[in-house]
């Protein structure tokens, strides 16, 4: 059973060096620009709160580092206030 | 005048305060005067791993604040005498450690030998820059593991900025020291493989140190493992190692890849 659960195994070292390689390349970048990431989210947040009142609970922030390309993602709630109906 | 080495690695427990004993010991049994620096006050232990711990009077932060001279806090190691210790203070914390002083001390340590090794605390705080501050060469010791390399990583970016010699313009020499390397597991696919760590660093690598029950043996009795049994997997490595930085070229060997038949059968370990 032991042995063949060691010989079913996948190796575990390639995903330990992709991971790293990615990670530092990122790192290593981000060296003077501490938090390039918390800065966009604050200005593209304080620019969408000039139009409109955001809840913080509402907006969440994601972030995938990939060796070539990065994505952010904002999400933001966007009530749709029922008092402003138009007359 | 002397050469200084910085030991760091970033992250604890990789095996700084061993590789600083140990070659600091294959060294001066090459000959050569050394002293090992402890800069890790409020956590020392190479004066444990050297078996000095029972002659510890005087430390850094004495010589530091004056109270001690350097003379007096200096440990002379009883198998070399070559070899001496200077331990960090154990009770004091790491803020009495004035730039300044350590500058001082460090200059006059490399008037007296020819090798003055700075063990660095594990972290990127005071103790650890002020210990790569003056340094000439650094090593940085490695473990085939995720969280080791990218400490490791760190660090190097922190000795090509905040360090003297970097600050002048001048290139540190940096050096890789991979311990703790499990060439079963490296085969197996479990472990980063020595051109991973490699590839990833990118610093030339000083040696490999095999994960080695001798290392744990001879800290429990006080004796760098070059010296407890210089015959041992670790203890060649290191003497390799010492003598890879007294300038000579050796070829490096990557432990398990030259397994002989019954190695191959039954040898679960190497090392």
């Amino acid at each position: 059973m032991n042995l063949l659960r060691l010989f079913s195994r996948s190796q575990s070292a390639p995903a330990a060096r992709e991971r790293l390689q990615v990670l530092l390349a990122h790192e290593r970048a981000a060296v003077g620009d501490s938090d390039l990431v918390t800065k966009l989210r604050d200005e593209i947040l304080r620019a969408i709160s000039k139009h409109m009142q955001i809840d913080d609970d509402k907006v969440s922030v994601r972030m995938e580092r990939g060796a070539k390309v990065s994505t952010l993602a904002v999400d933001i709630e966007i009530p749709f206030d029922t008092d402003k109906k138009a007359a | 005048m002397g050469k200084v080495i910085v030991v760091t690695s970033g992250k604890g427990g990789v095996g700084k305060t061993t590789s600083s004993a140990a070659l600091g010991a294959a060294l001066a049994r090459d000959g050569e005067k050394v002293v090992v620096v402890d800069f890790d006050v409020g956590l020392r232990n190479l004066d444990l791993v050297m078996g000095a711990e029972r002659r510890v009077v005087y430390d850094l932060v004495n010589v530091i604040q004056g109270e001690a001279k350097l003379t007096q806090a200096l440990i002379r190691d009883k198998r070399l005498e070559t070899l001496y210790l200077l331990p960090a203070s154990q009770t004091r914390d790491k803020d009495n450690l004035t730039a300044e002083g350590v500058e001082t001390v460090i200059g006059a340590l490399k008037q007296a030998f020819d090798w003055v090794i700075c063990d660095s605390p594990a972290g990127i705080e005071r103790g650890a820059t002020l210990a790569m501050r003056h340094a000439d060469i650094a090593i940085v010791v490695t473990n085939p593991e995720v969280s080791s390399v990218r400490d490791s990583d760190r660090i190097i970016g922190l000795l090509d900025s905040k360090t003297l010699k970097a600050e002048a313009g001048d290139r540190m020499e940096k050096h890789l020291l991979l311990t703790r390397y499990d060439p079963v597991r490296a085969q197996r696919g479990d472990m980063l493989k020595v051109d991973d760590v490699l590839e990833i660093l990118s610093i030339p690598l000083l040696g490999i140190v095999p994960e080695s029950m001798d290392v744990l043996r001879a800290s429990n009795v006080g004796s760098p493992v070059t010296l407890a049994d210089e015959r041992s997997a670790p203890a060649v490595a290191y003497f390799d190692a010492a003598r890879r930085l007294r300038g000579e070229t050796l070829p490096i060997a990557i432990p398990g890849e030259k397994r002989g038949f019954f190695g191959k059968f039954f040898g679960r370990k190497v090392a």
